[in-house]
């Protein structure tokens, strides 16, 4: 019967979805405004249920109910607790209706929350929030039903692949839907206000903690994505451009250049029209990121399901949601009114060369992204595009944004002197200079990439403070640090990137027990091998020691696992963090001699990648948090004068 | 400027960066796509020394050869016609044995021994590398849909 109340709930959700884009419609055609009050409540309970919806799914995987379908395919009664919940998520059907889920819970923040859009906005944003909603819903229900019951019911489920047997799949993807499905606000945002000829400076400010909501999630989730996918594949990387990987970063890049440019039309009511076409953007890189995932089009280990019919209905949602955006775009655009004036040299002129350079590098990750599927399905060739395209094309690129970085926060706004601004970040120019004249005097064979990379980040990570220069620190506004933080977050991830890419040392040997191997400054002691057994595993486990210089002995246990379950092994890379990076080992297969594969990697500062991610992101919540205590305070102090008069 | 100047100058600065980006997308990808071939593809269409390519196809029986440094492999791809030489430093995939799928990034050397960069050997029963869904796999059954159905 709980599979039952979840499948209701998931109808009662989409019901009131259907009823909520048909109130608001009708209200705003007919202009009977009496319809509008029941639109939060509706919005809100709609979130509720789907919420309901998705927790049943939960309970159900945490009680292994094998008599529903995806709990038999892709989970075990013998299963950490955490691994159960998890699993809820790591299919096909169950990660879609999380998708689904903050959708809905999506369109219930606004309900609750959004108190400074002019109500026709509102409405209408709601309209197309619950339009999105109905197709993802019916999606699920028709072709992706997560509470299929299956008969006879088998004894015990088939286990969860065991590469996302992992925290890493509890933390990965819902922070990453999060922030996914948050930039729908944005669209829906963007769809009202051009609808209702409402583009300006408050629509912006309504709109931009939103933006930093989302994106903050997106930052988090693509951070975590990457470690999970460094520690737990075991090939040492961190990041593969594998399509699915870029199917984050794209929305990513997109969100990146809306939170930028929507400052200039909340500060400046500048940038309107591109404000509008960048926020219906990053959402419709969301979704084309879920039809890539989610359509089986890219075969690989996030793709769970190989179903066209799938694949032809998320397909149709995104030609009917991008193309309804666009159109409505191409129909408005002409009615959004020119934004104010400014120079090129000015805050506007290096927010707007922010965005084009993020608007390239989306469109470089994109094409390599497509091209594949293009070639195939033109010519049947079957080719694959892989990191040295993207680090080729986008490498460069990046390094000018970043330049530009660190310089945009020092211009005025409207009109500025390029000559002063050269003062400004004459000490940050400085500073990069002497670090790339340093690294080419005591480095060898490193890449011009990073070489550049490693001597900007120097710089920026200066420049990014250089705003609170003769400042009064109690009084710089919050937001202010927020921005602060997330430009050091970049020169931070920066530094790891280069010096990962560059410093890295690697060994591949076949060590009997006793040897010894040297990596960098490490002494690395390959002692023996014993098996041993996990709760759904079993693994052959080595015992390493390994000491940094003359400091202490450490142990570390890289595994090879066998899950019986699913028939099949991993590999557990062992990690041993210290300050100024990491060691990072791998147990390979024995030989007839009895020596086993050892791989070593010492990767100075790589952790930095990270740390920088994580800044990023706490410097956009700051600014998040920032913006709304502030129109808090206003609207307190509004309220006052008029109490006073 | 004119506030028709402005917004004429950014749409146009909009369009020379896109283009700007697909021409430094076409020109990296002529240089670096690369194609898969099966062996039966390399002697068809030769392609040439050091170009990357990937190659696709099923282990050898009997072909694994490891090498006295415990760490380099040596051996056959076949997809039913022809066959390939592969060495391998690194360690191999989990799923890597002799008449399962394995798909190879790599370079073709002047002996005609293809080198591999990356190795990807079919993952786990749900996961075979996209390019051998065309190859016949003796060890490519579904257990999931038997179950099922």
């Amino acid at each position: 019967m709980i599979a039952e109340t979840g499948l209701i709930a998931l109808w009662l959700a989409a019901a009131l979805a259907l009823l909520q884009f048909a109130l608001c419609t009708i209200g705003l055609v007919k202009g009977r405004d009496e319809f509008f009050a029941a639109i939060r409540p509706i919005a809100i309970a709609q979130g509720v249920l789907v919420t309901i919806s998705f927790l049943i799914l939960v309970w159900l995987f945490i009680r292994s109910d094998m008599s529903v379908k995806l709990v038999v395919m892709n989970s075990v009664a013998v299963k950490p607790l955490i691994y159960k919940i998890s699993g809820t998520w790591g299919n096909h059907e169950g990660s879609m209706l999380l998708w689904v889920a903050i959708l809905g819970i999506a369109g219930a923040g606004i309900g609750l929350f959004e108190r400074t859009l002019k109500q026709r906005t509102l409405v209408t944003t709601l309209a197309a929030q619950a339009f999105i909603s109905v197709g993802f819903y019916a999606y699920l229900l028709i072709a992706s039903n997560p509470f299929e019951r299956i008969f006879p019911v088998p004894a015990d489920g088939q286990g969860l692949n065991p590469l996302l047997q992992d925290v890493g799949l509890a933390l990965h993807p819902p922070t990453l839907y999060i922030g996914y499905v948050g930039l729908s606000i944005a669209f829906s945002f963007a769809v009202g206000a051009m609808i209702n000829r409402d583009v300006g400076p408050d629509f912006a400010k309504a709109m931009r903690p939103w933006v930093l909501g989302a994106w903050v999630f997106l930052t988090l989730g693509i951070t975590a994505g990457s470690y999970w996918a460094y520690y737990e594949l075991g090939w040492g990387g961190w990041w593969f451009w594998d399509p699915v990987e870029n199917a984050s970063l794209m929305p990513w890049l997109a969100a990146t250049a809306l939170l930028h440019s929507v400052n200039v039309l909340a500060t400046r009511d500048g940038l309107r029209a591109w404000t509008l076409m960048l926020a219906v953007v990053a959402f419709s890189m969301s979704m084309i990121g879920t039809f890539l995932v989610r359509s089986g089009v890219l075969t690989s280990v996030h793709a769970f399901a190989v179903d066209p019919t799938r694949g032809g209905f998320i397909l149709a949602l995104l030609a009917i949601y991008i193309g309804g955006a666009m159109a409505v775009f191409a129909l408005r655009v002409g009615t959004v009114k020119e934004g104010s004036q400014f120079e090129p040299v000015s805050r506007e002129g290096a927010l707007v060369a922010n965005n084009l350079l993020l608007s390239a590098i989306l469109g470089i990750v994109f094409i390599g992204t497509l091209y594949p599927l293009f070639v195939e399905g033109v010519s049947g060739d079957m080719i694959s595009v892989g990191a040295p395209y993207f680090n080729l094309a986008t490498g460069p690129i990046a390094l000018i944004l970043v330049a530009i970085m660190a310089a945009g926060p020092l211009l005025r706004w409207r009109r500025d002197k390029a000559k002063a601004l050269l003062n400004r970040i004459s000490i940050p120019i400085f500073i990069t200079a002497a670090a790339l004249f340093g690294l080419v005097l005591f480095t060898t064979s490193m890449s011009t990439l990073s070489l550049l990379g490693l001597a900007l980040a120097a710089g920026i990570a200066v420049a990014s403070f250089a705003p609170l220069w003769k400042r009064n620190l109690r009084r710089t506004p919050m937001h202010t640090y927020g921005m602060i933080i997330a430009h050091f977050g970049v020169a931070v991830a920066l530094v790891g990137m280069a010096s990962e890419s560059s410093f890295t040392e690697e060994k591949l040997v076949a060590a009997s027990p006793g040897d010894e191997v040297i990596v960098n400054n490490w002494k690395v002691n390959f002692l023996a091998i014993e098996p041993i057994a996990g709760p759904n595993w079993t693994a052959l486990e080595a015992r390493v020691t390994a000491q940094y210089g003359d400091g202490a002995i450490h142990q570390i246990e890289p595994q090879n696992r066998m899950f019986p379950a699913a028939q099949t092994q991993t590999s557990e890379a062992a990690l041993l963090t210290r300050w100024n990076g990491q060691l990072y080992v791998v147990l390979g297969d024995s030989d007839e001699q009895g020596r086993w594969q050892l791989r070593i990697w010492w990767k100075p500062f790589v952790t930095l990648i990270w740390y920088g991610g994580v800044l990023i992101a706490l410097g956009g919540l700051l600014a998040m948090i920032g913006r709304l205590r502030r129109a808090v305070r206003q609207k307190r102090q509004r309220e006052y004068a008029e109490a006073l008069i | 400027m004119k506030a028709k100047h402005q917004r004429l100058t950014l749409a146009t600065l909009a369009l020379v960066a896109l283009i700007g980006a697909s021409l430094l997308a076409a020109y990296a990808l002529q240089d670096q796509a690369s194609y898969f071939y099966t062996p039966s593809d390399i002697v068809e269409k030769n392609p040439e020394v050091g170009q990357a390519i990937r190659l696709g196809g099923m282990v050898g029986a009997g072909s694994i050869q490891r090498a006295a440094d415990g760490v380099t492999v040596e051996f056959l791809v076949h997809d039913g016609t022809a066959e390939q030489k592969v060495t391998y430093t690194g360690i191999t995939p989990d799923l890597f044995v002799e008449g399962s799928g394995v798909v190879a990034d790599g370079r073709l050397s002047a002996d005609g021994t293809f080198v591999a960069e990356t190795l990807l050997a079919k993952h786990d029963e749900n996961y075979i590398p996209r390019e051998l869904e065309g190859i016949d796999m003796t060890a490519g059954q579904h257990k999931s849909e038997t179950l099922i159905q």
